[in-house]
């Protein structure tokens, strides 16, 4: 791996951030790539670009790819900030919520040029895409990795310069048409955004921000030498900082010492005996729902930077991630009936809505458990990546025995094309390393 | 796939016959289609060994290439399939029709017809635009001219490849994606690539079971492979021998064995196509027999729309497409693809109740009983004004996972769309309240029975409704992003740069 990190996590995140800005206020390249590992301060960084560019008197423009990250990023900005005049920019079929209506500061409206009193304006692309007119100095553009690059042709003009924040390892945008025609061309329109800027523009300065806030040390290293083996981070905390303590004792039986291991080690394996399944495996989604009411019937504290006095671990701090949108049908059905009291208040969700998410403790659905074969979908290293990356204490795994096997089955056989980049990591690669990792915090059902 | 269609997959295995996945034809198809058969040389892209055309089953003409390795006999190939395509073509832009002004379009005219050509399968379809690419280009003049009627061709096979990839288009239809759509086999979709195969479970011979018709119609000697690729065996132990013929008395100047040969050659290619030929108008046949879905006249107007359109632009400018797209051409392709996915989905669903069905086992459609309804509901919107929005509660079994931000469609009420208001969840059953968007009237006039009533039974699926074409910067206003705009070569082959 690269050389030994040397300073405090702090130091070296504002390191980063500091070159960022100040390669904003030099003339110069037209756009500044960041890419992110999880919970890195990705939203941090743009709420602090965009106040020093207002204070430095340059107008600018972030573009989001939903409206729930547009209203999360206005939040954060005017919660910095509450002088800075702010315009959230909105689709005239939505309705923003009363309480962005009622940050300070905000002004809300569908066209741009009732906002010219505002510094930042703040829409997400598909809004940005139909404003035809206004150029604006700078632009951040967040999750810029899962802007589509047919996007980034609408938006383009809108601004000179663009920060381009995102993260690599989550999931690719997607499209539903399938063609081969534009496999390799550098501006094929299924990539994402930065690839394809970074194809023509191949000299534009690229940051990495090299802490991960959100992760626990007992999580950083394994997640950074799976899915970003050439860009590497560590987590902002030390190993103990973060402690996840039960206040009942444990019985005998598989679901409690899944869970005291999660507790210890910061990760778990709950593995199902080795079968082949239909998709919404009931055993898998009731094994899940169990884990969860569990974890909350023990009382689970959970001590960090944050709360050095412990914390109670609601419902609400525990997310279930699932891979296909019937699986999460099930598990939240599952949950209903086993644990009536929290079934409202858990997250339960696909890898693709839980991006950018964050809980002290997740449970998720091998997307290999139970499965014949492993297609290109299924081993996708974003998808894995996205489910182990949301927690700040532990990742509990439920997985059917069985997936070493499968990948020993169905080695990768993508065709190597032309013209594409090979992409790293590979999933199949990613897949193995966190097998191999998980294998050591096994718990038979 | 859904639960249904794999299901109908294994109900076809089990009683040994295909099972319909739909109860009308999405398609149009055209009264003269023309279908075309290619064959190719083995380890030779683009390079057409036979084919047989025609525009009925009755009238075909075979097209050989006797050394197929000769550039001038494969010219001479192409030039009189070029004729036979470019005539066919010509006689679809015989008559046309005035549509008037709707909206924001002016008057415009309409090709009465146009080009429907069928292929045998995918393979085939993407051979020939792999042979509209390769002809495209090819000069008129200099010392390496060939006949115009081959470029000319080139543009139109190019024209017909690329907006088969348009779901729900017409022009360039491959029949076992076509059966495939209407039919569930006992077998796999990569053996359902296989023309006689597929077709031998949806219309087996009488005595035999799918599977017998099939395993005979997997057989390369009684069901020669339907291409582009030959047979090998036909390759080695025929077509070889007869070639190597040729060429002996092609050098020793021989008229009459050079003849005989040629005939010999005909001979077999013509065998190798005919069993093809005709499965291939049995299909057509077979889908001939189905009702044709409403929306797919509006569909194929949509395809001769496009026809006229480039009839008119190849008398206007007339040079081939770019070899790639560029940037800017390619986003809108392929918003345009997208766009005519979500809308063809949408129609199917409407249409066909076998495809509704399926969308509600993944959750994408629900159907059920009404328990409640409220037609005269009002709410006050933002200005104060009063607005009628009725309800109703539909109880289904279905999983529902459609957000609250869809527009919903039902088939039984076409004008209405609702949106869910909410889903209470008791047990194995959803009530599902939804709130009329559209269709209802206004507080003064209500429309009569635009709300199901209690009791009756209806269907709800995702209505992606009508979104305009995203507006794409001109490709000489193509945004530094993406490489700025592209240079622009003199010959018209908008030919891509790589950075």
């Amino acid at each position: 791996m690269t050389t030994p990190n040397e300073g405090s996590p702090a130091a070296e995140a504002e390191r980063v951030s500091a070159a960022v800005l100040s390669g904003m206020s030099t003339p110069g390249q037209r756009g500044i790539i960041v890419d992110s590992p999880p919970g890195a301060g990705k939203s941090t960084l743009v709420v602090r670009a965009a106040t020093s560019l207002a204070s430095a008197g340059e107008r600018c423009i972030i573009v989001a790819q939903t409206n729930n990250q547009v209203n999360d990023l206005t939040a954060r900005l005017a919660e910095s900030d509450p002088q800075l005049p702010l315009g959230r920019l909105t689709g005239t079929d939505y309705n923003v919520p009363p309480a962005v209506r009622a940050l300070p500061g905000v002004q809300v409206s569908d066209k741009t040029d009732r906002l010219t009193a505002a510094a930042v304006i703040i829409a997400t692309a598909a809004k940005w895409a139909t404003v035809r007119d206004g150029t604006w100095p700078w632009a951040i553009l967040d999750e810029a990795y899962q802007m589509r690059s047919d996007m980034l042709l609408l938006v383009a003009d809108r601004f000179e310069r663009g920060l381009f924040v995102g993260d690599p390892g989550q999931l690719d945008p997607f499209s539903v048409i399938e063609s081969p025609r534009w496999i390799g061309l550098p501006h094929d329109p299924t990539q994402n955004a930065i690839t394809v800027m970074q194809a023509y523009n191949p000299g534009l300065p690229l940051h990495r921000l090299p802490v991960s806030w959100r992760l626990p040390a007992s999580a950083a290293g394994i997640i950074s030498n799976a899915f970003y083996p050439f860009s590497s981070f560590r987590a902002g905390t030390e190993h103990g900082t973060r402690r996840l303590e039960f206040t009942a004792a444990g019985m005998r039986g598989a679901v409690d010492a899944t869970l005291d291991t999660a507790a210890r080690t910061g990760w778990a394996q709950y593995e199902l005996p080795a079968r082949h399944t239909v998709r919404t495996d009931a055993e898998a989604a009731d094994a899940a729902a169990a884990l969860a009411a569990r974890l909350i019937s023990r009382g689970a504290v959970a001590t960090c930077e944050r709360n050095p006095g412990g914390k109670q671990v609601g419902p609400t701090d525990i997310a279930i991630g699932v891979t296909h949108r019937d699986q999460a049908d099930q598990v939240r059905q599952a949950l209903a009936r086993s644990a009536p009291g929290i079934a409202a208040q858990v997250r339960v969700d696909t890898a693709n809505r839980l991006q950018g998410a964050e809980y002290e403790v997740t449970i998720i659905l091998h997307p290999l458990s139970g499965r014949h074969d492993a297609t290109a979908f299924h081993l996708e290293a974003g998808r894995l990546c996205v489910l182990a990356s949301r927690h700040r204490h532990a990742c509990i795994v439920v997985a059917r025995a069985g997936i070493a096997e499968l990948l020993d089955a169905y080695p990768p056989n993508e065709p190597v094309r032309p013209g594409v980049r090979a992409k790293f990591p590979d999933g199949w690669e990613a897949n193995q390393s966190l097998l191999a990792h998980l294998s050591e915090h096994k718990v038979r059902a | 796939m859904t639960l249904l269609a794999t299901l109908a997959r294994l109900q076809a295995a089990a009683a040994d016959r295909a099972v319909p996945l739909s109860r009308v034809r999405h398609r149009h198809l055209a009264s003269t289609p023309l279908v075309i058969i290619p064959l190719t040389l083995a380890g030779h892209p683009a390079t057409p060994v036979a084919a047989m055309i025609g525009t009925a089953r009755g009238s075909r003409q075979l097209l050989t290439v006797l050394q197929p390795r000769n550039h001038e006999l494969r010219l001479r190939f192409l030039t009189r399939l070029a004729q036979t395509v470019l005539q066919y073509i010509a006689g679809r832009q015989q008559s046309a029709e005035t549509v008037p002004a709707y909206k924001t379009q002016p008057e415009r005219r309409r090709y009465a017809q146009a080009p429907q050509v069928i292929v045998p399968n995918q393979a085939s379809r993407d051979y020939l635009g792999l042979l509209g690419r390769s002809a495209r280009f090819l000069p008129t003049d200099g010392p390496y001219a060939v006949d115009p009627a081959v470029p000319a061709v080139g543009k139109w096979l190019t024209f017909l490849a690329d907006n088969s990839s348009q779901p729900g288009s017409a022009l360039l239809a491959d029949l076992t994606s076509f059966l495939a759509e209407h039919w569930a086999t006992g077998q796999s979709p990569l053996e359902d690539a296989n023309l006689a195969a597929q077709l031998a479970w949806i219309d087996p011979p009488p005595g035999l079971s799918g599977l017998q018709a099939a395993l005979v119609a997997e057989d390369p000697l009684r069901c020669p492979p339907a291409g582009p690729a030959t047979d090998p065996g036909f390759d080695q132990a025929v077509l070889w021998p007869l070639v190597q013929t040729y060429d002996r008395y092609t050098t020793a100047r021989s008229d009459a064995g050079i003849k005989r040969a040629a005939a010999e050659i005909e001979s077999a290619l013509r065998g190798q196509l005919e069993p093809t030929w005709d499965a291939a108008w049995n299909a057509i046949a077979l889908l001939q027999a189905l009702p044709e879905a409403p929306s797919a006249g509006r569909r194929w107007a949509e395809d001769r729309d496009l026809f006229t359109r480039y009839s008119t632009y190849l008398v206007d400018d007339g040079r081939p497409q770019p070899r790639r797209d560029s940037a800017v051409a390619a986003a809108s392709r392929l918003g345009r693809l997208e766009r005519a996915q979500a809308a063809y989905d949408a129609q199917r669903a409407l249409e066909d109740p076998y495809i509704l069905a399926g969308l509600r086992t993944i959750g994408e459609a629900f159907a059920g009983q009404v328990v409640s309804t409220d037609p005269s509901r009002t709410v006050r919107s933002g200005t104060g004004r009063l607005l009628l929005r009725p309800r109703f509660t539909v109880r289904t079994a279905d999983p529902v996972r459609i957000g609250t931000e869809q527009t919903l469609a039902c088939p039984s009420y076409p004008k209405l769309k609702a949106t869910i208001a909410e889903v209470t969840r008791s047990g194995d059953s959803a009530d599902v309240i939804l709130e009329v968007a559209a269709g209802m009237g206004t507080v003064a006039r209500p429309a009569p029975d635009a709300v199901p009533l209690v009791g009756e039974q209806v269907s709800c699926t995702i209505d992606p409704g009508y979104w305009a074409p995203r507006p794409f910067p001109t490709a000489d206003q193509t945004p530094w992003t993406h490489g700025g705009p592209p240079p622009r070569p003199a010959t018209g082959l908008t030919q891509e740069l790589r950075p």
